[in-house]
């Protein structure tokens, strides 16, 4: 069984009347001690999804899902109580912007201690070592004297490194990092992420990554999902999705990587944004993009189905053509 | 911390000179002086009035009276009244703890509802009672003052008969000013004679109650709307939703994480709030008969007591000064960013 197992799951915003799918029948599973990435450009759904499924939507929006299990449990009708006895200690998240995530008016070693003393009821002592072990956990160097530091006084690669400690604090069983290092310089992005990727092997959670970057997931996780308009379009192992992309928007994405354009004048695109509330097609919703594009693409919307070693959203997947 | 303490206050001698300048000033353009005040509808011989002047020191030119105020306010001299021969001083320090405590009660009503109207409006935005508040504090926010007294007068002591009507106690009781707070010396005098002071506690309670709100409606009206606006914008914060994804309870998150950043700017605006409440005491204790600060500025001002306005005003708007200045170092203490700032 699977850690993390959504099905069909869907984000509406606005009015009842005529709702925004900021989510739009998204599948997506997680096992146990993987990592998975999440790529596809701004406004593509990544960061609401997982929002969604932490109940951090704060009723902003509205969730409609066939299945939304984590860990055998349903999150869909568990009561806030119950969510918040999992969300934080089972489930935790690292967030884009380490400088605005941290309470300004608190202590980190507080808002470390405050994850264990509700999760893990430890008190005193014990809540002062435990604290002390994640900021060395997370390598933080003088860790006992940073312990009552507040915020503005740590640069942002460290205060990324005490947000991580928070979310490791209770040794969830799944780590949401969303675009960990987009607001870090290069040299300190590199850091974090191997951090992440060594504490995922030492305490075998499981790792949604939530990126930009195609590098980092080529190199860090084992399965990636593509997302594209609130859609998972093509999802599947690594390898086989960077060698044969199946969905013609993946394929786009691979080529818009600039070490792909060496030589060419410009950078390679693909002309067009995602579309938004008012434009959205009713057949496939890359089809006003689409390179590839039918008339059965702009009529009906295609569903994820396996396509050699991938799954993808598309009438006409690239691998059965080369095949 | 001593360097920066002394810098702050040095920013605030052109705001004294300017104050006694004007103050100095304005008491003197109100046409009439303090002996043609005295004398009333008599009428006065002229030179009565000029040897009274003179032996009060208001013949010589204006200038002059001017440095000499001065230099007596350097000496640490505050006049004598002209009209009791009291100092102002001692005239100030006997009247100030009826002030104080309606001003006291008054913050402490302000503070305590608006903060809770705010954080409510904040967290219910959109609905009824969001609505409700931002709309009453509006009205609340422009109501004059006098007219609300004398609404609140009419409607609950004349109409409903629920609170005296004026002043701060009862004639009957037998209450010896120990500390000047009426709270506290009836609940002492009630202590010591159980029998003849009985309900004289109450009775004070009852008096304060209808001043107090009446001073405290503008300072409540802004709190709760700067409250509100606070909040919605620390709400929106990232470690907000970071409190939230650790899982804390709503109440939590709301109090710990938000309220604790959202009370910055509400300090500043409480603090600014104390300037407002002195003019507003002068209102509200004419209309309630509220032996204060207010009341005697009023009637010293009716009298051209020139001394008494003067450093009356003095006095007020250094305590003003001086609980901003307050106000300034609490900040500190809510916000680690200014504390740690070189």
């Amino acid at each position: 069984m699977s850690l993390l197992d959504i099905h069909n799951l869907s984000v509406h915003f606005g009015s009842e009347k005529h709702p925004f799918a900021a989510v739009d029948g998204l599948d997506l599973t997680v096992n146990q001690g993987e990592i998975v990435g999440i790529v596809g450009e701004s406004g593509s759904g990544k960061s609401v999804t997982m929002m969604a499924m932490m109940g951090l939507l704060e009723g902003q929006g509205r969730i409609l899902a066939d299945r939304l299990d984590f860990d055998g449990k349903n999150l869909l009708t568990i009561s806030g109580r119950e969510r918040r006895r999992i969300v934080g200690k089972d489930i935790a998240m690292i967030f884009q912007d380490p400088m605005t995530s941290l309470n300004p008016s608190y202590t980190v070693g507080y808002q470390i201690r405050e994850v264990l003393a509700l999760h893990q009821g430890l008190r005193g002592a014990a809540l002062n070592r435990r604290a002390l072990e994640l900021m060395e956990m997370v390598e933080i160097p003088a860790a006992k004297s940073r312990l009552e530091a507040y915020p503005h006084q740590l640069s942002g690669g460290m205060s990324q490194r005490v947000v991580i400690a928070m979310a490791i604090a209770c040794n969830p069983k799944l780590l949401i990092a969303d675009e960990p290092t987009t607001a870090l310089d290069v040299t300190i992005q590199a850091q974090i992420m191997e951090l992440l990727v060594n504490l995922q092997q030492s305490q075998n959670m499981a790792l949604i990554m939530i990126t930009h970057d195609l590098a980092v997931v080529a190199e860090v996780a084992h399965r990636v999902a593509v997302m594209y308009a609130g859609q998972v379009v093509e999802t599947g192992p690594v390898e086989a999705l960077f060698r044969h992309p199946a969905h013609p928007y993946t394929e786009a994405l691979l080529a818009s990587i600039p070490e792909h354009s060496k030589g060419a004048e410009r950078l390679s695109t693909l002309p067009g944004i995602v579309p938004g509330h008012y434009d959205r097609p009713r057949g496939c919703l890359l089809s006003p993009r689409c390179p590839y594009v039918q008339e059965v693409c702009r009529a009906d919307r295609p569903a994820l189905l396996q396509h050699g070693a991938t799954a993808a959203r598309c009438h006409f997947p690239l691998v059965a053509k080369e095949a | 911390m001593l360097s920066f303490i002394l810098r702050r206050l040095s920013v605030q001698i052109p705001t004294f000179l300017g104050l006694t300048l004007l103050t100095f000033t304005l008491i003197r353009l109100i046409p009439g002086d303090p002996i043609e005040v005295m004398v009333g509808e008599r009428t006065l011989d002229p030179q009565m009035h000029a040897e009274a002047m003179h032996r009060l020191g208001l013949d010589k030119p204006l200038y002059q009276q001017y440095f000499d105020y001065l230099s007596n306010l350097l000496h640490g001299d505050l006049g004598l009244s002209l009209v009791t021969k009291e100092s102002v001083w001692s005239e100030f320090t006997t009247l100030f703890p009826a002030t104080l405590e309606l001003a006291i009660a008054a913050m402490l009503f302000a503070s305590v509802f608006g903060l809770l109207a705010g954080v409510i409006a904040a967290i219910r935005r959109g609905s009824v009672f969001d609505h409700g508040v931002m709309g009453i504090s509006l009205t609340g926010f422009s109501m004059p003052i006098f007219w609300w007294g004398l609404i609140l007068i009419m409607f609950f002591s004349v109409q409903l008969g629920w609170t005296p009507v004026s002043g701060r106690l009862d004639l009957a009781y037998d209450v010896q000013p120990v500390t000047g707070f009426m709270l506290i010396d009836t609940w002492l005098a009630e202590a010591a004679d159980p029998e003849l002071n009985a309900g004289a506690f109450r009775d004070a309670l009852m008096h304060l109650i209808l001043p107090a709100v009446v001073l405290g409606t503008i300072p409540l009206a802004v709190i709760a709307r700067m409250t509100r606006s606070s909040m919605l914008e620390v709400l929106r914060e990232d470690y907000v939703r970071t409190a939230r994804a650790k899982g804390l309870s709503p109440a939590r998150v709301i109090f710990i994480h938000t309220l604790r950043n959202a009370l910055i700017p509400v300090l500043t605006v409480m603090g600014l709030q104390i300037g407002t409440l002195m003019g507003g005491a002068v209102l509200t204790e004419t209309i309630f008969s509220w032996p204060g600060i207010g009341k005697w500025l009023i009637d010293a001002i009716a009298r051209r007591d020139y001394p008494v306005v003067q450093n009356g005003i003095l006095i007020v708007a250094t305590l003003v000064i001086v609980t901003n200045f307050v106000v300034d170092i609490l900040y500190g203490i809510a916000n680690p960013r200014i504390r740690h700032a070189k």
